[in-house]
């Protein structure tokens, strides 16, 4: 009964996380390849705060605060830059995380934290708290989706430019997006450090933020359904087959690239196509962050 | 006396990054794609190159086995993977070479193993003392190679009719078509010598470090889209002085702020400082 109460822990931080990056890349369509940054800051805050006497509830505010402020300066970048520039960008954010975090002795430097104070919850209990806030991210995400400002995430996501015409303040919207998807990500990483007691900086690199970027890729870009069970299943398969777990990297890879290669619409694309046997229109990925290649 | 020896340092590691860099820009250029799984075929060079050097003895042919079936990787990448994305939006085939990288990296080392192979006999170890300063022939031959081999893309480029025929391709696709060019072949054949340089860059790294490891592109694949990123997307010329540019930042930054974050950090930390001061690039003319 551990072992279920511990994946299932896993699973729902996975799907917060997964969430987290889907308000950003799938919603307002601004591509991020250094997610796990974030749920990085939220870790190391949530770990450092506890080991200072704090109880662990208060310190998810903390986390969320913390990286939302990260978060709203890398936002300030994708005003700067976009699609292409932006991954790379969020990719820096990504290797300058991991490598400043890697020469700082206070936070554990190269071995990381471990042994902070724990939650004071006892396992069912932390399971509970952890699938009741995963749940209330996937519907904040619901009802953010039918907002105003939904809406112009949409928009944005779509046409940047036409946005700006219709005298939308896009750079206001946009760093809304980075500010609630990056402090979602805080909150993800806070339960991360108390749920695996340990962290380091090789937990939260590009390897991470590529795993998180899959889910939501294999979900299907800004579905919030279908990025959940995405972010579901590709966190407990490792778990369940315990044979790829070497190979799990290659598992990654390939249903990333295999995905992408023949259903860039993801799971949720895959179950469209299935109600409506003609994809004419609807074969589209929702949310796509340009216009497509230039011929 | 360190300053000549971090310059050394710095120009030796700029034209590896120069060499990688160069095949991810033409595809850039070209496609419109950041193509990640670039450094795949560089590690497919590097361990071809340890593989045929410990069989044959023969470095010649280790570059030309390497080069070639670095190339051939790369045609049929593109023809297997980027082809049949090129009209979706760009972050589809960004995330299907990303998966392909990832993928490529776990073969090499399920295949090899995950300790990575030396040779038998490193070649062109030995130290030559020029003005002070000591090398390794070996980097003497990377500073040498490269600039003869990025001469010659740069005459092959502006002198010859396929070259012009890529640049007209680069620049307006539409019309370099109706004029006759054959898109695919043009791209087939950036793709080929893009992916060769690659795979010789990965046969020098492979004599410089003496060691390939399946994890040796990772960091090199996205230094390298760093570099392209800071040349201005597309640009050979900005590429080749970005390379060289960060090749500085790393050598210097590691030595003095060395203790505040780690290599890949500076690199990045460069780059986001420069793109929020000038997001087209360091070197883009526009």
């Amino acid at each position: 009964m551990d072992y279920e109460i511990s994946l299932l822990t896993t699973i729902a931080i996975s799907v917060l996380f997964a969430l987290s990056l889907n308000l950003i890349t799938g919603f307002c369509g601004q591509i991020s390849l250094g997610h796990a940054a974030f749920l990085g800051v939220g870790a190391y805050t949530s770990a450092m705060l506890s080991q200072a006497g704090w109880p662990f509830l208060a310190t998810l505010p903390v986390a969320m605060l913390l990286a939302a402020a990260l978060g709203c300066i890398v936002g300030l970048a994708s005003l700067r830059v976009r699609a292409d520039f932006l991954a790379v960008t969020t990719m820096g954010v990504g290797f300058l995380f991991i490598g400043v975090v890697r020469q700082q002795e206070w936070l554990g430097g190269e071995m990381g934290l471990s042994g902070f104070p724990g939650s004071g919850l006892d396992k069912p209990a932390f399971l509970a708290l952890a699938l009741g806030l995963a749940v209330l991210t996937a519907l904040l995400c619901l009802y953010i989706r039918r907002t105003w400002m939904g809406r112009v995430f949409g928009g944005i996501a779509e046409d940047e430019d036409t946005m700006r015409v219709l005298g939308i303040d896009v750079p206001r919207y946009k760093l809304a997006a980075f500010a609630i998807g990056t402090a979602l990500a805080g909150l993800a990483g806070a339960l991360y450090a108390q749920h695996f007691k340990f962290i380091g900086p090789d937990s939260f690199g590009f390897v991470e933020s590529v795993t998180v970027l899959s889910m939501v890729v294999v979900g299907g870009i800004g579905s919030v359904f279908w990025v959940a069970v995405a972010a579901a299943l590709l966190s407990a398969l490792p778990g369940w087959f315990q044979f790829i777990g070497d190979y799990k990297l290659l598992v990654y890879g390939g249903l990333l690239f295999l995905m992408m290669r023949f259903a860039p619409g993801g799971l949720a694309g895959i179950v469209q196509s299935w109600r409506k046997p003609k994809p004419a229109a609807a074969s589209a990925p929702a949310g796509a962050v340009a216009k497509g290649v230039q011929p | 006396m360190l300053f000549f020896e971090l310059l050394a340092q710095s120009l030796v590691q700029g034209c590896i990054y120069a060499l990688i860099a160069l095949g991810l820009t033409l595809v850039y250029g070209l496609l419109r794609i950041l193509h990640v799984a670039h450094a795949a075929l560089f590690t497919l060079g590097a361990y071809l190159g340890v593989l045929v050097y410990n069989a044959s003895g023969s470095l010649l042919l280790a570059f030309a086995v390497a080069m070639a079936l670095s190339g051939l990787g790369g045609v049929a990448m593109f023809r297997l993977a980027y082809q049949p994305l090129l009209a979706r939006p760009p972050y589809v085939a960004l995330i299907a070479s990303i998966g392909l990288y990832i993928a490529a990296e776990e073969v090499f080392r399920i295949v090899f193993g995950a300790s990575g192979l030396s040779f038998a006999q490193p070649p062109l170890q030995a130290q030559v003392a020029i003005g002070g300063l000591q090398f390794k022939e070996a980097e003497l031959a990377v500073m040498v190679s490269s600039a003869i081999i990025i001469g010659l893309l740069g005459w092959l480029q502006t002198r010859t009719r396929i070259g012009i025929a890529c640049q007209a391709t680069v620049s307006d696709p539409q019309m370099a078509e109706s004029f006759g060019i054959r898109l695919n072949t043009v791209r087939d054949l950036n793709f080929l010598v893009g992916s060769a340089l690659a795979g010789f860059a990965g046969v020098w790294v492979a004599i410089l470090n003496n060691l390939v490891e399946p994890t040796m592109g990772s960091v090199p694949s996205y230094k390298a889209l760093a570099i392209i990123v800071l040349g201005g997307l597309g640009s050979v010329r900005g590429t080749l002085l970005a390379a060289l540019v960060l090749g500085l930042i790393e050598s210097f930054g590691t030595t003095y702020i060395g203790q505040l974050m780690d290599r890949n950090a500076i690199a990045f930390a460069f780059l986001i400082l420069v793109l929020m001061m000038r997001p087209q690039g360091l070197f883009a003319r526009r």
